[in-house]
């Protein structure tokens, strides 16, 4: 059956619905161990769902899908031990400082207070937040923000980190440092999913799944992809699929 | 310019409309409140546990004790039949008042014409002690009258009218109260919060950036919840007409005009705490723990004004509630007209303007 | 991990420091203020005169109502139709009509009629102090009969006297009554109100989401919230405590120790309540409408402004799950009859069951995945 011991995700005929809408539409694929997996699409697509979904935020109502070997809709909270999670909405504590959200989930996730202590401080280091580490996180500029989030999503060194739009908003530079980010933890072994509706983004990604109204219209490489739709950029392949979509986007 | 007013006001009546949550409390609760409230709420008191100890057990102590029995003022537990008992009796609140009938009731009463009846009452609660040793009284007064039968020479005999509320129902003094505080507070609270969420949530940026002055935008922030409360009004004086069966007395037309005026008061009230508050939570806090014992008792429904200090008398009077109040037991239960109620109306309108005039000025403020 | 989401918690209490002020001044200034103007002793009614008769009697009876001080003049008027306008004004609770030839009636008749009417809008005003009136009528009438009638005749009449001992509360005083009955309302309201807020707080602004996607347990969570305000609500009824030792002389009569047992308890189900109400809403507008609407229930039938044994059997049955009625019963137990341990356990079963259903209710229906 599954290559459970090398796939991170899979999912098979995945569904939400909510009413008569069906947000996802039995999406079924495998993200393996260490690979940055891109989730392409349009604002209502059905990313984001489909990422709650096998984050443990939404039950699906059919389909199944095992997470880091745990089913998603028996053993959610097994699955939470093992993930990172950074939503698309910036969902940290804003009247807590740097320091204070860190220790926080660092706490959530089991870890002791010298475990917190070393990790803060490797991490201020990396994302140069040493200044800011007593700094209301209220206080902080978006970009900042984001980091902070991606930081915290991996503070408990999470074998599995879900990304939802990391870099909606923020400017081409602190998008670029972004994706540096993203490749050190891929580097450092873990599995990273992640959305986006930025076409570039696409290409730093090992495999790239393109979703429109609410399925998986293509998923590949992204040269395998450039070269199936004959043309120079995934936006290409983004724009011939897209011109399908029924759904608004909201 | 009147065409994008009317877009606003269209926008924020769809979102309270499609929060159907709570639009549901919102006409639920005026309902259940004026329904429960109205039967529930009265300051008689009835049914209230006594004990009577009669050691005589002799006939005319017998007929006594029967006679207080049947009142329906009180309801009579049986166990305790000892003094010592009584300590523990109100400890435990199982009864209110005790009646201690003297030893030898008749004997006393036959022999020197005089006999001694002593009540004990639990004045944790001095109002129900009062209460109770009055109608405890009045009965043993009325026994003493029947077991004497003879009429009295010179006797003024006193013919007592209850005006407008002749069975004494509670309703038609709580339901004035009650509903002025729902009105108040629920329209305080709406506004104050809606207000201040988009502020939090940084739509309020959005809308001031619109060409429609600031002060129309709050405006009609402010219409949808005159409207909601124009319904809940209705709902009350139906319930109140159909269910607990107040009149009417006065004019309709009178009453609901008053009652809009006082909307607008609480929406005005509601429009000033959001310009002062910065979250939520502290619009909340003011507009119903700040708000909520103040109104319910300075708005002389539960405590008669004239009997409280000088300091708080004068206090009660920036009570919105408490001319509204006065205003619905005149037109209401009363039946009079504009004539006796046009001063308290001039203060509600003013109290209005004031608040307007407070509210438009820290607004600028805030935005300058 | 309670520990860090206790430290969370507290911080973002103590980083709000409008919320602390009110949280702490409001009930004070509250409890200071408020038990002054609770007092349903019915005096300065308001009386109107319409005097048909200007008898000698006539007179003394209007100047021996007065002098009772119970009741003040109004003023007096030739019709009964003007004595009404001064009703309809409010400026009048009763109006007293002697009317004509009320003393030769009672001297040559022996018998003579007098009219009282009452303004009966709020029935116990107007009970009352129709009461107080009958009595000294009652008192005037016996001594016109004293005058005309030979002493020895009158003690043939059988005369049952009463007399009254008011326990606990000789001096009859109000605020010895409202002033733990105020703290227990603004204690509830407080506590209630603020955790109501605070899970849906934290859905609107997006906040709970972080935490959902962790393994954190429900119950913790919900522990982690319910602790800070319990801590709160203590320093709160302590508070209050002191306002009633200090500005109003109350000391309870019973065990301190037993109003903090009860109010651990009782905390625990109001804070629970409110976080069950912070589950079930989507908006704090929501939270907050849904909150209004029960304390006002729970505030108006707690028994502190009228007796629950008046109200009909339905309503009674109602108070029986208002766990503000029990705290108010408990306070004036202790505070005011010495009320032991075994006196109060019945009521702290009662409050233990409510804050076990509740916060389990709270537990279950907080979901981490919609």
């Amino acid at each position: 059956m599954y290559h459970e011991l090398n796939d991170m995700i899979v999912a098979d005929k995945l569904t939400k619905t909510f009413g008569d809408f069906t947000a996802v539409d039995a999406i079924s694929f495998e993200v393996k161990k260490g690979e940055i997996f891109g989730f392409l699409g349009a604002n209502g697509a059905g990313k984001s769902t489909a990422m709650r979904m096998l984050c443990g935020l939404l039950q699906p109502s059919s389909g199944s899908a095992r997470v880091a070997g745990h089913d998603i809709t028996r053993q959610s909270e097994k699955i939470k031990q093992t993930i990172g999670y950074m939503s698309q909405k910036f969902s940290l504590y804003e009247d807590l400082t740097v320091k204070e959200n860190m220790r926080l989930y660092g706490g959530i996730y089991g870890m002791n207070l010298t475990a917190i202590k070393a990790k803060t401080a490797s991490i201020a280091s990396a994302l140069h937040l040493q200044e800011e580490l007593d700094t209301l996180v209220g206080s902080l500029p978006l970009g900042w923000k984001q980091k902070l989030a991606f930081s915290v999503a991996m503070f408990h060194s999470p074998p599995l980190v879900f990304l939802d739009e990391p870099t909606g908003g923020v400017d081409p530079v602190t998008r670029r440092e972004f994706w540096e980010l993203i490749y050190a933890a891929a580097h450092e072994g873990t599995t990273v999913f992640v959305t986006t509706h930025y076409m570039d983004e696409a290409e730093y990604c090992d495999r790239v799944c393109i979703m429109v109204d609410g399925k998986i219209q293509a998923l590949d490489k992204p040269g395998a992809l450039r070269q199936m739709y004959n043309t120079n950029s995934i936006e290409g392949v983004f724009l011939q699929l897209a011109r399908t979509a029924k759904r608004m986007a909201d | 310019m009147l065409q994008q007013f009317r877009a606003f006001v269209k926008k924020e009546i769809l979102h309270i409309w499609r929060d159907k949550r709570t639009l549901f409390i919102l006409f639920g609760m005026p309902i259940v409140q004026i329904t429960l409230f109205g039967f529930a709420l009265t300051n008689e008191v009835k049914n209230a546990s006594i004990a009577i100890l009669d050691p005589a057990k002799d006939e005319m102590s017998a007929k006594l004790t029967s006679r207080i029995s049947a009142s329906r003022y009180f309801e009579v537990e049986r166990v305790i039949v000892s003094p010592s008992q009584i300590d523990e009796a109100f400890r435990t609140g199982k009864i209110k008042m005790a009646v201690i009938l003297p030893p030898r009731f008749s004997e006393e009463l036959l022999h020197t014409n005089t006999a001694t009846v002593q009540f004990i009452t639990d004045a944790s609660d001095p109002n129900v002690a009062t209460t109770l040793v009055n109608y405890a009284s009045s009965i043993i007064h009325d026994y003493q009258q029947e077991i004497t039968q003879s009429q009295l020479p010179y006797t003024i005999h006193t013919e007592t009218r209850m005006l407008y509320n002749p069975q004494l129902k509670g309703a038609f003094n709580f339901v004035p109260g009650v509903m002025a505080m729902i009105l108040l507070l629920v329209c305080t609270m709406m506004t104050s919060i809606s207000i201040v969420k988009e502020k939090e949530t940084g739509t309020m940026e959005v809308l001031l950036a619109s060409p429609l002055p600031p002060l129309l935008i709050i405006i009609a922030k402010a219409i949808p919840y005159l409207i909601l409360s124009f319904v809940n009004i209705a709902s009350i004086l139906l319930l109140s007409v159909f269910v607990l069966e107040l009149p009417i007395a006065g004019s309709l037309a009178l009453l609901l005009a008053e009652s809009i005026l006082f909307t607008i008061t609480a929406l005005t009230l509601g429009l000033l705490i959001s310009t002062i508050t910065a979250s939520q939570q502290v619009a909340m806090l003011i507009s119903l723990v700040g708000m909520f014992l103040p109104t319910l008792m300075f708005s002389g429904f539960m405590f008669p004004i004239e009997n409280m200090p000088l300091p708080l008398q004068i206090i009660s009077n920036i009570i919105p509630a408490k001319w509204y109040y006065i205003i619905v037991k005149a037109v209401m239960i009363k039946g009079l007209n504009f004539s006796f109620i046009w001063k308290e109306t001039l203060i509600l309108t003013g109290m209005t303007l004031l608040l307007m005039a407070l509210a438009v000025r820290k607004f600028k403020v805030r935005l300058d | 991990m309670l520990r860090f989401l206790l430290e969370k918690e507290f911080r973002q209490i103590f980083r709000n420091p409008a919320i602390i002020r009110m949280m702490f001044i409001m009930p004070v200034v509250q409890l200071v203020i408020l038990p002054l103007a609770a007092n349903y002793e019915v005096k300065n009614v308001a009386i109107a005169i319409v005097d048909h008769d200007h008898s000698s009697y006539s007179q003394k009876l209007v100047h021996k109502a007065m002098a009772s001080g119970y009741f003040k003049l109004t003023g007096y008027y030739p019709s009964y139709k003007q004595a009404l306008v001064q009703i309809e004004k409010d400026k009048a609770d009763i109006i007293m009509e002697i009317p004509a030839h009320f003393e030769k009636q009672l001297v040559r008749e022996s018998e003579a009629p007098l009219l009282l009417s009452v303004n009966a809008v709020n029935g116990t005003k107007a009970n009352i102090g129709a009461g107080y009136l009958h009595t000294i009528i009652r008192q005037y009438n016996q001594e016109i009969r004293l005058q005309w009638l030979q002493m020895p005749r009158l003690p043939d009449q059988l005369q049952i006297q009463t007399t009254f001992t008011n326990w606990y509360n000789p001096g009859m005083n109000y605020q010895q009554f409202m002033v733990p009955g105020i703290l227990v309302v603004l204690l509830t309201m407080v506590g209630a109100f603020l955790t109501a807020l605070n899970i849906v707080k934290e859905k609107e602004v997006g906040t709970i989401e972080q935490i959902n996607v962790t393994p954190v347990k429900k119950h913790l969570f919900i522990l982690g919230k319910l602790i800070p305000f319990w801590i709160m609500g203590q320093i709160v009824l302590t508070l209050g405590l002191l306002i009633a030792r200090l500005v109003y002389h109350i000391i309870p009569a019973g065990n301190i120790g037993l109003i903090y047992l009860f109010s651990s308890v009782y905390l625990l189900a109001v804070l629970g309540l409110g976080l069950l109400l912070s589950t079930y809403a989507n908006t704090q507008q929501q939270a907050m409408l849904l909150a209004f609407f029960l304390l006002m229930i729970f505030i108006l039938l707690g028994g502190l402004y009228t007796s629950i044994d008046s109200m009909p059997i339905w309503a009674q049955a109602i108070t029986k799950f208002n766990p503000v009625s029990y705290f108010i019963e408990v306070m004036r137990m202790v505070v005011m009859k010495g009320s032991q341990f075994s006196d109060i356990r019945h009521h702290l079963g009662i409050m233990a069951i409510f804050a076990l259903v509740l916060n389990t209710w709270a537990i279950l229906n907080y979901r981490k995945r919609q």
